[in-house]
């Protein structure tokens, strides 16, 4: 039994939320061709919490950023419900990312100038159905230091600055790109914390990538990558708090 | 070549937008400087030489009628080392194809071989012959208007006889490189030239034989001119002299010195301006590229390059760019120069205005570019090469950030997020911001300098001409005119309305100041030629005491209510102690002004006229110039309309010229400083422009953050350069005033309006350029990358 046939098997009663079929996608460095993805089948859920697990170079990166909506694959479709990603134009995509993803990066990417309900404020005041930019930063627990600067605050606070961003216009799916990679262990720990209860408590879609095995116990799936293609899809049949994870 | 120095080429390719920025605001500071100082170099080269080569004289006096003896005892005078005696007559003169009359000042030719000061150029013909009858030079100017050769006739009326010249020779004088009336007055090239004709044919139409009425003198290495001067007046005062002057109040020698302040000025002001602002640009490329090559810079020191080699580096980059802009500027001026020359020879005339390449400037010009390079970036490229290679080794801290002065007072709020983000960018950089605000003004005050003359002009026009002069025609009389022929003159068919005036030489003393002016006495509350203060109301002729123009009575440093004493250079020569009653505005000359009535008095005379204005009933025009024609003892005429528009014509080209350069000057700074703080904001805030695309911003939306500081910083940047604009002007005004002409200091709102479109539309073109780059934002690069 290859790998899709047992996704499809273990998840035939739930829906979809993206579904990436046959995704290649190859960049032109120079001369050289680079395969970072090599015909690459998956589909996300409602609700779950997904991790996607691979080294460096594994094409985790490319699959996130296509998933949401910022590059194109080279060949083979990524649906969003039914809306199909690949042949969206780029404002569509704007829009897609707009209303419906919620990104939170390895380098928090705060905008310095603006404090921390601000930078919630932000995203709050182009969203549809936004929540009142307290409520997100109290869900990370941070609504003491909602009128510090990004300088002003820990690189884990930042981080979840960042979460209550990308939460704030309460997003159907939230994409983690090495959430704790710029962090020690502690505080990565809280940052993950705070990602799954948004998870749990939104039941917000959630997506994470990281080259770190000891997270992929907090997830109800874990996907692995190697050399741009899926390597195993595994369930958790017990998901570990946050807490309890060590590394 | 070095790796580094191809690293430096490779920075420069990436930099290119950028540096041709930067190079061309360079290019248009060192162009003005390069052209003014040739121009400058050119045209006082031409002068000097002109001047040396055709014995242009340093003394002049004119007197009624000196018996040619006395000649040789003013050429005796300590201190003299030439004197020449001649005839000066003006004359009506009749040009076939020109309905008006024109003026001609003769000047008579000496008969015995050439003349010993301010000697012809014949640039076509001959000099005329004393035996052949009616043989005239004519001066180029005129001939050019009129398209006049050698071989042509014109008509004059000398004494009341019809004359007709013949015209043999095309010439230059040292004595007339412009042509212009005194006074203030219009140059009208068409109805005004210079005449040169024989001695002895001049004493006979004249009925001067024996006698002449005007000296010029050549003073010894090392005399005192105003010891010379004395003694002149001494021996002439008793043959009717108005006084001697020197070449200061020579009228072209005036204008040609006016011509050259204007250069100097410009030669100075124009690249402080323009090097200024690149100095700014190349400090905040430099800046940001350091920022940029922070690991760079610590690996290279890592490996062993010294601080002098890394400094050496980023200088080098700058100096690339800066010398770049320096070459095209130079040649660009050259050009201009070549131009500016070439225009020079329409209003002055001199035998060769050569262009002189002045290589003083053009290293000057270096020296200027290299020191406002290393100025400029001295502070950042010190920077960079006193970090410790371990403390560059790792990324800048993140920015830090407050509130701004102003959230504290304004709610801010109520605004956008995004808005924020533009106002704690711009007060985060407080130098920058405000720099960036006078680069832009500096492009709006360019704008209002470069546009304002015509308006002042056409003010100066106005005012002068429509409001305050409001005749037609103003004649001059060959000898003060009796009552009888006032009388006839304002009656013939076709006037309206005419008004008589006493023109006076004098001399006016205040304290320890004296000039020499004219002294002209009006009728009470006269209604042609009337005066004006400075709020345009009328001033009026009051019965006793005298009026100065504001000029005038700068020079004296006299207000309204001081005493006065007047010489009067004519006739009696009385002394008077006169009040001055009130000061004129005018924009032209010096000139002072009095009762008529007062004046005959103080001459004891009857109501005679020098000179009078006419109103003339505009379908009746040509039947009153064929009166003046034939009429004896006219003179000259001056026809107020066709001068304004001769005038205009003559310089609109120029002035059009002058001005598209200002426009593409003014863009090259609006441009230049727009781009480059756009390249730099988005350049240092490309990750956050980023990330915001990432979360669901669209390209506008994210654009408007990155425009959103140009359009705050152009915001406030319009009005200030308006102001700064103005006060450009003003200087200008005060620096260019001389006493033949003031500049009004007049800007209208249609040349703010203009300064500010064109900045609007340099900026939003600028805008959209940079803009297209936020298109090409990688947005997956630049959130893995930690700035």
């Amino acid at each position: 039994m290859n790998a899709t046939d047992k996704l499809a098997g273990a998840t035939k009663q739930k829906t979809a939320v993206f579904r990436a079929l046959n995704v290649t996608k190859v960049y032109r460095m120079g001369e050289v061709q680079v395969h970072a993805l090599r015909g690459v089948n998956v589909e996300l859920y409602e609700h779950e919490f997904v991790v996607l697990l691979g080294a460096s170079g594994s094409g985790k990166s490319t699959l996130l950023n296509i998933l949401g909506g910022l590059d194109v694959p080279t060949s083979g479709s990524v649906f969003y419900l039914d809306h199909d990603l690949t042949a969206s134009e780029p404002s569509e995509l704007t829009n897609f990312r707009r209303d419906h993803v919620g990104f939170v990066f390895q380098f928090y990417n705060l905008i310095p100038s603006l404090t921390a309900r601000e930078n919630v404020e932000l995203i709050t005041e182009i969203a549809r159905n936004p929540m009142d930019p307290m409520e997100a930063l109290a869900m990370v627990h941070l609504q003491d230091r909602a009128n510090h600067f990004p300088a002003q605050l820990s690189g884990g606070e930042q981080q979840r600055v960042a979460i209550a961003r990308a939460i704030a216009k309460r997003p159907d799916v939230l994409l983690c790109d090495e959430p704790t990679g710029a962090l020690d262990v502690k505080t990565g720990i809280v940052v993950l914390e705070a990602i799954s209860r948004i998870n749990a408590e939104l039941g917000t879609t959630t997506a994470v990538i990281t080259h770190n095995a000891a997270i992929a116990a907090m997830a109800d799936r874990v996907i692995s990558l190697s050399d741009g293609q899926i390597h195993e899809v595994r369930e958790n049949s017990e998901r570990i708090a946050a807490s309890r994870l060590e590394w | 070549m070095r790796k580094l120095d191809r690293k430096l080429l490779r920075d420069l390719s990436q930099l290119k937008g950028q540096s041709i920025a930067i190079a061309m605001v360079i290019a248009a500071g060192i162009a003005v400087f390069v052209m003014s100082m040739c121009a400058y170099v050119s045209m006082k080269g031409g002068q000097q030489r002109f001047y040396r080569d055709f014995a242009f004289a340093d003394i002049f006096a004119e007197a009624k009628r000196c018996p040619e003896p006395l000649l040789e005892r003013i050429g005796q005078i300590s201190g003299v080392a030439t004197a020449e005696g001649r005839l000066v007559f003006d004359v009506l003169l009749i040009v076939s194809g020109m309905q008006e009359p024109g003026t001609a000042k003769l000047i008579s030719l000496p008969e015995s071989g050439d003349q010993k000061l301010n000697r012809l150029h014949i640039t076509r013909g001959r000099m005329p012959e004393s035996d052949r009858t009616g043989e005239v030079a004519v001066s180029e100017m005129f001939a050019e208007a009129h398209g006049i050769v050698p071989g042509d006739e014109v008509s004059t009326v000398i004494n009341g006889r019809l004359q007709q010249l013949r015209i043999v020779g095309i010439a230059l004088s040292p004595e007339f490189v412009i042509q212009i009336q005194g006074g203030g007055g219009l140059p009208d090239k068409k109805r005004y030239g210079i005449f040169w004709m024989s001695q002895r044919q001049m004493e006979a139409a004249f009925d001067m034989s024996g006698a002449f009425n005007s000296v010029t003198l050549k003073l010894a290495y090392g005399a005192n001119p105003q010891q010379v001067m004395t003694h002149l007046d001494q021996l002439m005062e008793p043959y009717g002299s108005v006084g001697a002057y020197d070449r200061d109040e020579n009228v072209s020698h005036q204008f040609v010195n006016d011509e050259l302040l204007q250069l100097r000025t410009m030669a100075t002001i124009a690249p402080a301006i323009f090097l200024s602002v690149a100095a700014f640009l190349l400090n905040i490329v430099v800046s940001r590229i350091i920022a940029q090559q922070r690991e760079q810079i610590a690996a290279l020191k890592a490996f062993g390059y010294s601080n002098f080699e890394v400094g050496m580096h980023y200088l080098d980059l700058v100096l690339l760019i800066a010398i770049g802009g320096m070459l095209l500027g130079t040649f660009f001026g050259i050009w201009m120069a070549a131009n500016l020359t070439e225009m020079y020879q329409e209003f002055y005339k001199f035998p060769v205005l050569s262009l002189m390449i002045d290589r003083m400037s053009v290293l000057l010009a270096l020296l200027l570019t290299t020191l406002v390079a290393l100025l400029g970036t001295w502070h950042a490229v010190r920077k960079s090469i006193t970090l410790p290679p371990a403390e560059a080794m790792r990324p800048e801290p993140p920015p830090t950030y407050r509130p701004t002065l102003i959230e504290r007072f304004f709610p801010t709020e109520l605004l956008p997020a995004a808005l924020r983000m533009v106002i704690r960018n711009v007060q985060r950089k407080p130098v920058k911001s405000a720099a960036s605000v006078l680069g832009i003004s500096m492009a709006v005050a360019v704008l209002i300098v470069g546009s304002f003359s015509l308006d002042a002009l056409q003010y100066l026009i106005d005012f002068q001409f429509r409001m305050a002069q409001r005749q037609d025609l103003s004649l001059g009389f060959v000898e003060p005119a009796t009552s009888s022929v006032i009388y006839e003159l304002s009656h013939l068919p076709g006037v309206l309305e005419s008004e008589t005036t006493r023109g006076v030489a004098a001399r006016i003393r205040f304290q320890q100041r004296s000039k020499r002016v004219g002294i002209a006495g009006l009728i009470p509350n006269p209604q042609l030629f009337r005066l004006l203060d400075d709020q345009e109301n009328v001033v009026q002729v009051p019965e006793r005491g005298i009026m100065l123009n504001s000029a005038l009575a700068d020079i004296l440093g006299a207000e309204v209510g001081d005493l006065v004493s007047v010489e009067v250079l004519e006739d009696e020569r009385p002394k008077l102690d006169l009040e001055v009653t009130a000061l004129v505005n005018e924009f032209g000359g010096l000139n002072a002004y009095m009762n008529k009535q007062e004046l005959h008095e103080a001459l004891q005379e009857s109501q005679v006229a020098t000179g009078a204005f006419l109103r003339v009933d505009q379908n009746l025009l040509d039947t009153v110039y064929q009166e003046l024609k034939i009429r004896p003892g006219i003179a000259n005429v001056t026809i107020k309309m066709t001068a304004i528009k001769s005038f205009m014509e003559t310089i609109a080209e120029n002035m059009l010229t002058m001005r598209s350069f200002n426009i593409f000057f003014a863009v090259v700074i609006a441009i230049g400083v727009v781009y480059n703080c756009a390249r730099i904001s988005l350049s240092e805030q490309s990750r956050d422009l980023a990330t915001m695309r990432v979360m669901g911003f669209n390209n506008m939306e994210v654009s408007t953050i990155l425009l959103g500081e140009i359009g705050l910083f152009t915001l406030v940047a319009l009005p200030l350069g308006c102001l700064l604009g103005y006060l450009l002007a003003w200087a200008m005004v005060l620096g260019l005033a001389t006493e033949n002409y003031r500049i009004p200091l007049v800007v209208n709102n249609t040349t703010f309006a203009f300064a500010c479109t064109i900045v609007l539309a340099a900026t939003f073109v600028s805008g959209v350029i940079v803009q297209r780059r936020i298109r090409k934002l990688d947005l997956v690069s630049a959130l893995k990358t930690r700035d």
